[in-house]
């Protein structure tokens, strides 16, 4: 593999791995900040129980994301020099900005929090936590505005002398309709991932709790079945906000990026009515359209890209022709610019096989983990337990559903927008527009052994703390709740004496050191 | 002065934060297996760094973002040109940040020593690696016409990667020490504090001498009269130490550090990193700086951004102002030694 191959699977394993705590981090962040503010406001000591276990869990997933997050930071120069040179007008105040208005503000509010329990005032200490999670928000809107610009340039002129794009105006890019529809998803999006972590742990709790014969009338009981109650419904209102803002991006993304819809639907030729495919089949992995067999549902995509069931969507034999037409058959013959790639054919359709099942598998778990919510509501409806192995189960594995459709709706967009890491904007005329190969994004003078010294070395470590990590994450949540004051539970037995003693200790301090 | 100008200054002060404030925890960290030796006391040094250190990366990332936002050319040269270093910086501050989290979420012996030993270690790795890769810089990097590095791995780490290293590191360690004598209580104060008595004269060594050398090489009269005040700040500190005005000490200790970071960031302006292929091929300001419109754009962000930041830092600063005591520990009696 050549540097830029090596290049795409580090970004590509470093930012998926990142993404898998910074929807849970988002997601929960909000949710135990309702806990917290409920707790406030009633006093109630359910509240509190919750605000202390699921912030701890928020906490262990938090500092992962923190280091996760920091080779993101690094790696646009380390890798993607290039890229970096391109689209410095625009990209590097985006980042900038989000560690200076997000980070900041996250980091130090989330100190504030961990350690101001009983020494600020109550309701200080709650602003708090609600200024970490705002935090978070922010950083995720600045984010997805860089990450939006490459899929849609706005805002910007291109320079005549060094053919690079001058931002012109700021505005244009903070409310670019693209990053708008992608931010207001990936926040639902995110809230999915905390509602199917409450529903799948609570369930299991209550479950064991009512074949252990405890009581279901003290604060575990209730802790638990708020849980389940509070992601249940968090879970079904924001699969119905998911299918919305996807909505509005599916038809921004029909304008705006025509092939990556048409590869995700299989839809070889233009078609009017054009039908959504719910199976394909054949030679989908060989990235020939015309190979593709599948079962469809008429005028489906019609609808996604225009709101009716009968207009015209273009085909990928098309639309592969009009783009090769415009933007070159072929890579420029110049190997110290293009690599490996250079003079070589420009295929503008990206991997079918991928975008295909990346689509659906992100639509598909998050329906299943919608069907999970559901199921929960019903079951502990009227103050009802479930003791159902399969149902209880099947939720708790059910949590790694959202997390699936958060790593592939991600590894569609970006893996759809190939061959071009800056998407031209079909709204700007040809010529004027803003637009980069990846095969011309990575560091000219990085080697493939430095690279792969640092895949392999972030691969192992990542991987580590994957291990670490759930183990830790299980053992906490096995524990189950413990009271505000640090005594273990009632009714959990204690285990070895000095060792609890010291565990419920550090519960106290649970969320010092 | 022209927006350039000040992003340069804006970066430099980053960077110079950062230094100062991942410093004392890079520096508590690495001394946990100094002045750590039981159980009660490797706690009680976390708990001074624990609310703080994340805020203080913070800094890192944020001097690494004004890079990319004002001046994308020095960040594209930079970064690939030093790529193993920045690596393993990467690696020391993923493994430290987990560790901090890690330690106490669990507990036997070797857990306990495990996390420990990899938050010390982390520590040292990136605080190694930050000063690897300022040295490097500073004193030349072997940059060809296109901004991009020439040659191989390595070709860019010599002895000036060495020194920057070793003056980083011994920089933050003593810094630690003051600033635990300055936020504990006890014995640990009183051992941090003959640590810093003992060491600072030393550990100031390297700092100076490699902003020394990078006043020799580009500097001016200013550089050279800001690479006094730092050896005056040397001497200020220690003498403050022995008199147990740990808090003197610790804003002298850190005075020094802020005046070689000007000489070193200063030295060269408006060159940002100079070539050491050539001097056509040094990297300037002028080159790696977006346009006025995107400066003008982050100049008003900033400008509103930044007082706001570094208040609400501060006041945490205030409210953690407390110093820590080691209480004994459930299932250890007092003084027990581990
Ligand atoms: C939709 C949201 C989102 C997306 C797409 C990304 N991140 Fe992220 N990032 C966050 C949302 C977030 C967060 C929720 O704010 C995190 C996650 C956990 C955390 O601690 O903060 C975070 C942490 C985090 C940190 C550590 C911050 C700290 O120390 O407090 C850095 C440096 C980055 N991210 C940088 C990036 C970059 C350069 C990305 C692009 C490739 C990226 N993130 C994708
Ligand atoms: C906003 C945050 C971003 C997220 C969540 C994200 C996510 C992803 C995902 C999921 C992939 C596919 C991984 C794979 O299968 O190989 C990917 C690939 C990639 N991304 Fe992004 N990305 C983000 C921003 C960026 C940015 C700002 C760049 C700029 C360089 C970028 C460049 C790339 C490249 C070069 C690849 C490899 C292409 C490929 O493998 O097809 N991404 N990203
Ligand atoms: C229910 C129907 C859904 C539709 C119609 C839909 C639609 C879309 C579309 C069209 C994109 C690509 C945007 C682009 O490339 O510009 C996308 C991306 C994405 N989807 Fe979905 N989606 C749905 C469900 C989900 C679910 C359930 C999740 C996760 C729980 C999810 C998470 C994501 C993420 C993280 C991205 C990438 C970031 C972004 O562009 O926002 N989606 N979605």
């Amino acid at each position: 593999m050549d540097v830029l191959d090596v290049a795409r699977w580090q970004f590509g394993i470093t930012t998926v791995y990142h993404f898998l705590m910074v929807p849970l981090t988002i997601g929960l962040g909000v949710l135990v900040a309702v806990m917290h503010t409920l707790w406030v406001r009633t006093g109630k000591p359910e509240w509190l129980r919750m605000t202390r276990f699921w912030g701890r869990i928020y906490l262990i997933n938090f500092v992962l994301g923190v280091a996760t997050g920091l080779v993101q930071e690094f790696q646009f120069g380390l890798a993607w020099s290039e890229y970096s040179r391109f689209v410095g007008d625009v990209f590097g105040s985006l980042l900038a900005l989000e560690a200076l208005l997000a980070f900041f503000l996250e980091s130090t509010f989330l100190g504030l929090w961990i350690f101001g329990w009983g020494r600020i005032p109550k309701k200080l200490h709650l602003a708090a936590l609600w200024a970490a999670v705002i935090g978070s928000i922010v950083s995720a809107y600045f984010i997805i505005a860089a990450n939006s610009w490459m899929q849609h340039p706005v805002g910007v002129e291109v320079d005549d002398t060094t053919g690079r794009p001058v931002q012109v105006d700021f505005l244009a890019v903070l409310t670019n309709n693209t990053a708008l529809a992608a931010f207001s998803h990936a926040i639902v999006a995110a809230l999915m991932v905390a509602g199917a972590l409450l529903v799948g742990i609570g369930l299991w709790h209550l479950r064991r709790r009512k074949l252990a014969g405890q009581p279901t009338t003290d604060v575990d009981h209730t802790v638990w079945r708020r849980s389940v109650r509070l992601g249940g419904w968090v879970s079904l209102a924001a699969f119905v906000l998911v299918a919305l803002t996807g909505d509005w991006q599916g038809k921004l993304m029909y304008a705006q990026q025509p092939l990556k819809m048409s590869s995700a639907e299989a839809l070889c030729e233009t078609e009017a009515p054009a039908p959504f495919s719910v199976f394909a089949w054949s030679k989908l992995g060989s990235n020939e359209c015309d190979d593709v067999r599948s079962i469809t549902i008429p005028g489906l995509v019609s609808f996604l890209a225009h709101g009716d069931f009968s207009s015209a969507v273009p085909g990928v034999n098309e639309l592969q022709e009009e783009y090769a037409a415009v933007y070159g058959e072929t890579y420029p013959d110049d190997p110290s610019r293009f690599g490996a790639l250079a003079g070589e054919e420009i295929d503008y359709t990206p991997l079918l096989a991928v975008s295909y099942w990346s689509f659906r598998l992100m639509i598909g778990m998050g329906a299943v983990s919608a069907g999970v919510a559901a199921y929960a509501l019903w079951a502990t409806r009227k103050g009802r337990v479930p003791t159902s192995r399969i149902g209880v189960h099947g939720s708790l594995l059910a949590v790694a559903a959202p997390f699936v459709a958060n790593a592939t709706g991600w590894i569609f967009t970006e893996m759809g927008r190939q061959p071009f890491v800056v998407y031209p904007n079909p709204d700007v005329p040809v010529g004027e527009q803003t637009y980069f190969f990846t095969a011309q994004a990575v560091s000219p003078g990085v080697s493939a052994a430095e690279v792969w010294t640092s895949l392999s070395l972030l691969t192992l470590v990542y991987g580590a703390l994957a291990v670490v990590e759930l183990w830790l994450i299980t053992r906490f949540v096995r524990r189950g709740v413990t009271t505000g004051d640090g005594a273990p539970t009632p009714g959990t037995p204690p285990e070895g004496t000095p060792e609890s003693r010291r565990d419920a200790d550090d519960d106290v301090l649970s969320f010092a050191y | 002065m022209d927006l350039q100008t000040l992003w340069f200054g804006a970066v430099a002060l980053l960077w110079t934060g950062f230094l100062l404030l991942e410093g004392f925890d890079f520096g508590v960290a690495a001394l946990l297996p100094v002045l750590g030796r039981r159980p009660a006391e490797r706690h009680l040094m976390l708990r001074t760094i624990g609310p703080l250190w994340d805020g203080n990366e913070v800094w890192l990332i944020t001097a690494v973002g004004a890079v990319f936002a004002a001046f994308p050319g020095w960040y594209a040269t930079w970064l690939p040109a030093l790529y193993l270093p920045f690596v393993l910086v990467l690696f020391g501050l993923i493994v430290r940040a987990v560790a901090f989290e890690w330690r106490h979420s669990h507990h036997t012996e070797a857990w306990d020593t495990t996390w420990t030993r990899v938050i010390a270690a982390g520590s040292l790795i990136a605080a190694a690696g930050i000063g690897a890769a300022l040295g490097a810089t500073t004193l030349g990097l072997p940059i060809g016409a296109e901004g991009d590095r020439v040659g191989g791995a390595f070709s860019g780490l010599g002895w000036s990667a060495l020194l920057g290293a070793v003056a980083v590191l011994a920089f933050s360690v003593v810094h630690g020490a003051v600033f635990l004598s300055l936020k504990t209580d006890g014995p640990l104060r009183a051992a941090a504090r003959r640590f810093a008595l003992r060491w600072s004269p030393v550990a100031a060594l390297p700092l100076l001498a490699w902003a020394g050398l990078v006043h020799l090489r580009y500097g001016t009269p200013v550089t050279g009269v800001l690479w006094l005040v730092a050896a005056l700040a040397v001497l200020v500190a220690w003498a403050r130490l022995r008199v147990g005005r740990e808090g003197q000490a610790f804003a002298a200790w850190g005075a020094m550090l802020a005046a070689a970071a000007a000489t070193l960031f200063g030295a060269a302006y408006p060159v940002v990193v100079p070539s050491t292929i050539d001097p056509a091929f040094d990297v300037t300001v002028a080159d790696a700086s977006v346009s006025d419109y995107t400066l003008t754009v982050m100049t008003w962000a900033a400008g509103i951004g930044l007082p706001v930041v570094l208040g609400y830092q501060a006041w945490t600063y205030w409210v953690f102002r407390k110093r820590l005591t080691a209480e004994p520990q459930h299932g250890e009696p007092a003084g027990a030694h581990a």
